[in-house]
C-alpha cells in the first residue's frame, strides 16, 4: 500500500519540550521537562528552584516569633495552618498549654483556610480542563472567607495571626456572625459545584481513569493529603494525631479507592463538606478566656529536637526544629506535602497525553513556593 | 441502546450545568459581587484591622508616645524599622532620657506581619488602612514616621 510506505518514511521520534516556567497551567514558576513522542508523554522531569528563597536558612537567623511569618510564604493557600505548625512545635518545646479558646479559634480558621484553598483549587481545576465558569464561581465564594480573614487577622492571604503562645489579637466581634453567614451561603453553593462540574460528562471523561495512582505507590512516594486519600490510603493527620481542638470534633475522613484524577477531585469536594461540619460543631461554643498566654520576649527553646506535623490543605506538613538552647534554631526543616506529591507526577502521567498531564497536575494541586521554599 | 442512553445522559448533564449558569445570567443584578473599585473610592472602607502601612499617630500638640525603646526595631524580621535616637538631659529631674530623633520605616521592605505593633509597649505605632502605596521612585517608600518638631507625650514611660 502506498500510504504505508509514506508512513514508514516519517519515523516517530522523541523530542524534548519545556512546559513552564511561565506556563499558566503549572500554577507558578515550575518548569517541566517533557520527553514526548507525538502527544504521548514518555518522561516528565520537574525542574525546581525558580522560587527558592532559602526559608529554612532564614529561619536559623530569626527568632521564634519571626519564623512564623516566613511560613506564610511557603504554602500561601494554607498559611494559617503553616503558622500553627511552627507555633505548636514551639509551644510543645516550651511546655506551654494554650487556652481552650485559642485552640478552638485556631481550628475554625484552619478549616476556613482549607475551604478557601479547596474552592480556589476547584476553580482552577475547572479552568485547566477548559471550564472557565468554575473559576469565577470558586473565587466568588473564596472572597467571603478572605473578608473574614481580613476583618479578624488584618490580611487576606499572609495572615500571620498565630504567635507562639496564642493569637496576635482576639477575634473580631463580627467573626462568629460572618462565619455563620458564610456557612449558610456555602451550603447552598456546594451542590451547584456538583451540578456544574462533578456531573458534567466532559469533565468526567477528562478525569475518570486518568493518572491512576495505586495505594502501594502512594505510600512508596510518600504522598499525603487528598492525593493519597484518593488512592485509599488513610493518612489524615487530623484523625491520627489530633492537634488543637480536633480531638473534640467528629468528622469522617474522605476516602476514595479508585486513585484516578476523579477520585482526588471527589476527596476534595467531600473534605469541604467535612470542614463545614467541623466549623459548625465549634462555632457556637467558643470558650471564654484569654487569647494568648504571656511568653518571654526572647523565646529560648531547651536543647533538643522537636517535631510537629499538621494537615494542610495539601497534605502533611512537618516542622522539625533542632535547638541548641539559643534564641534561634540551630536547624529548621520543613517536610512539605507538595514536594512528595510532585515526585509521583512522572509515575502517573507517563503514557498519557499532554492534555491529561495538565488535568492530572491540577488534581495533585501543587503550590510551587511550598515545593521550593 | 446504551449508545442512545449515553447521549441522553451526556446532554442532560450539560443542561444541568447550563441551568446553574443560566440562573445567574438571568439574576445577574441580584448576586453581583464585583466592586467598581476606582469609582467607589469615596465610599470604600477597609476593615479596621487591615494592615496597610505602619503610621505613628500624633495628637493636636504634635506629640506622639514613642519612647525610643527600639522593641519594634528588634521585633521586625527584615529590618524595615530603624530608630535614630539620642540621650538628652531632662531639665526637671536632671536625669538623662532617651529620645527619638527619627523613626524610619521602609515600606518597601515591610511584609505586613504586625510583629512591631504587637511588640510596642506604649501603642505608639499602629496600622493605617490605606493601600494605594504606588510611588514613582522607591526612595519615596522610606518614611520618617515622627513629624518634624514633635516630642514624646508627657507621662509615657519607657
Amino acid at each position: 500500500m502506498e500510504t504505508a510506505t509514506i508512513n514508514n518514511n516519517f519515523k516517530s521520534e522523541e523530542y524534548f519540550i519545556n512546559m513552564g516556567p511561565q506556563h499558566p497551567a503549572t500554577h507558578g514558576v515550575l518548569r517541566l521537562l517533557l520527553t514526548i513522542d507525538g502527544e504521548i508523554i514518555k518522561k516528565v522531569e520537574p525542574d525546581l528552584g525558580y522560587i527558592h528563597r532559602s526559608i529554612e536558612k532564614m529561619c536559623e537567623r530569626d527568632s521564634y516569633q519571626q519564623i512564623v511569618h516566613l511560613t506564610d510564604r511557603m504554602d500561601y493557600l494554607s498559611s494559617h495552618i503553616n503558622n500553627e505548625a511552627v507555633c505548636l512545635a514551639v509551644e510543645n518545646a516550651l511546655e506551654i498549654e494554650v487556652p481552650e479558646r485559642v485552640k478552638v479559634i485556631r481550628t475554625i480558621i484552619d478549616e476556613l483556610t482549607r475551604i478557601s484553598s479547596h474552592t480556589l483549587w476547584w476553580g482552577v481545576m475547572g479552568m485547566d480542563v477548559g471550564a472557565l465558569t468554575s473559576y469565577f464561581y470558586g473565587f466568588r465564594d473564596r472572597e467571603l472567607i478572605n473578608d473574614i480573614f481580613e476583618e479578624t487577622c488584618g490580611a487576606r492571604l499572609t495572615m500571620n495571626y498565630n504567635i507562639p503562645g496564642g493569637l496576635m489579637q482576639d477575634i473580631h466581634p463580627n467573626f462568629i456572625k460572618r462565619v455563620k453567614e458564610f456557612i449558610a451561603h456555602f451550603k447552598t453553593k456546594l451542590p451547584e459545584y456538583d451540578k456544574l462540574l462533578t456531573g458534567n460528562i466532559i469533565f468526567q471523561k477528562r478525569t475518570k481513569g486518568v493518572g491512576v495512582l495505586s495505594k502501594e505507590d502512594a505510600i512508596a512516594y510518600g504522598a499525603s493529603g487528598p492525593v493519597a486519600r484518593g488512592s485509599g490510603y488513610s493518612c489524615d493527620v487530623r484523625k491520627y494525631h489530633p492537634y488543637s481542638a480536633l480531638d473534640k470534633v467528629t468528622f469522617n475522613e474522605a476516602l476514595h479507592t479508585e486513585g484516578d484524577s476523579y477520585a482526588r477531585y471527589l476527596v476534595r469536594i467531600q473534605e469541604m463538606w467535612e470542614s463545614i461540619s467541623i466549623i459548625e460543631q465549634l462555632i457556637d461554643n467558643i470558650p471564654e478566656g484569654d487569647f494568648k498566654v504571656a511568653t518571654k520576649a526572647v523565646i529560648k527553646l531547651p536543647k533538643g529536637e522537636y517535631y510537629q506535623k499538621v494537615e494542610t490543605a495539601r497534605g502533611e506538613l512537618g516542622v522539625y526544629i533542632i535547638s541548641t538552647g539559643g534564641k534561634n534554631p540551630h536547624r529548621m526543616k520543613f517536610r512539605s506535602p507538595g514536594l512528595s506529591n510532585l515526585s509521583l507526577l512522572n509515575h502517573i502521567t507517563v503514557g498519557g497525553k499532554i492534555g491529561d498531564l495538565v488535568a492530572t497536575m491540577a488534581t495533585i494541586d501543587i503550590v510551587v513556593p511550598d515545593i521550593d521554599r | 441502546m446504551s449508545y442512545f442512553s449515553d447521549i441522553y445522559h451526556g446532554i442532560r448533564t450539560l443542561l444541568t450545568g447550563m441551568g446553574v449558569t443560566g440562573k445567574y445570567f438571568l439574576h445577574s443584578r441580584k448576586g453581583a459581587i464585583t466592586q467598581q473599585y476606582p469609582d467607589n473610592r469615596d465610599t470604600l472602607k477597609m476593615f479596621e484591622r487591615f494592615r496597610g502601612e505602619v503610621v505613628m499617630p500624633h495628637d493636636e500638640n504634635n506629640e506622639h508616645s514613642c519612647t525610643g525603646c527600639q522593641k519594634c526595631e528588634i521585633a521586625c524580621p527584615n529590618g524595615s524599622i530603624e530608630i535614630i535616637w539620642d540621650r538628652q538631659v531632662d531639665p526637671e529631674t536632671g536625669k538623662k532620657k532617651k529620645l527619638i530623633d527619627k523613626h524610619i520605616y521602609h515600606l518597601g521592605m515591610c511584609t505586613q506581619c504586625g510583629l512591631c505593633i504587637d511588640a510596642c509597649p506604649s501603642d505608639a505605632i499602629k496600622w493605617a488602612q490605606n493601600f494605594e502605596n504606588a510611588v514613582y521612585d522607591r526612595s519615596q517608600l522610606t518614611r520618617v514616621l515622627n513629624r518634624p518638631g514633635s516630642k514624646v507625650r508627657a507621662g509615657v514611660e519607657e
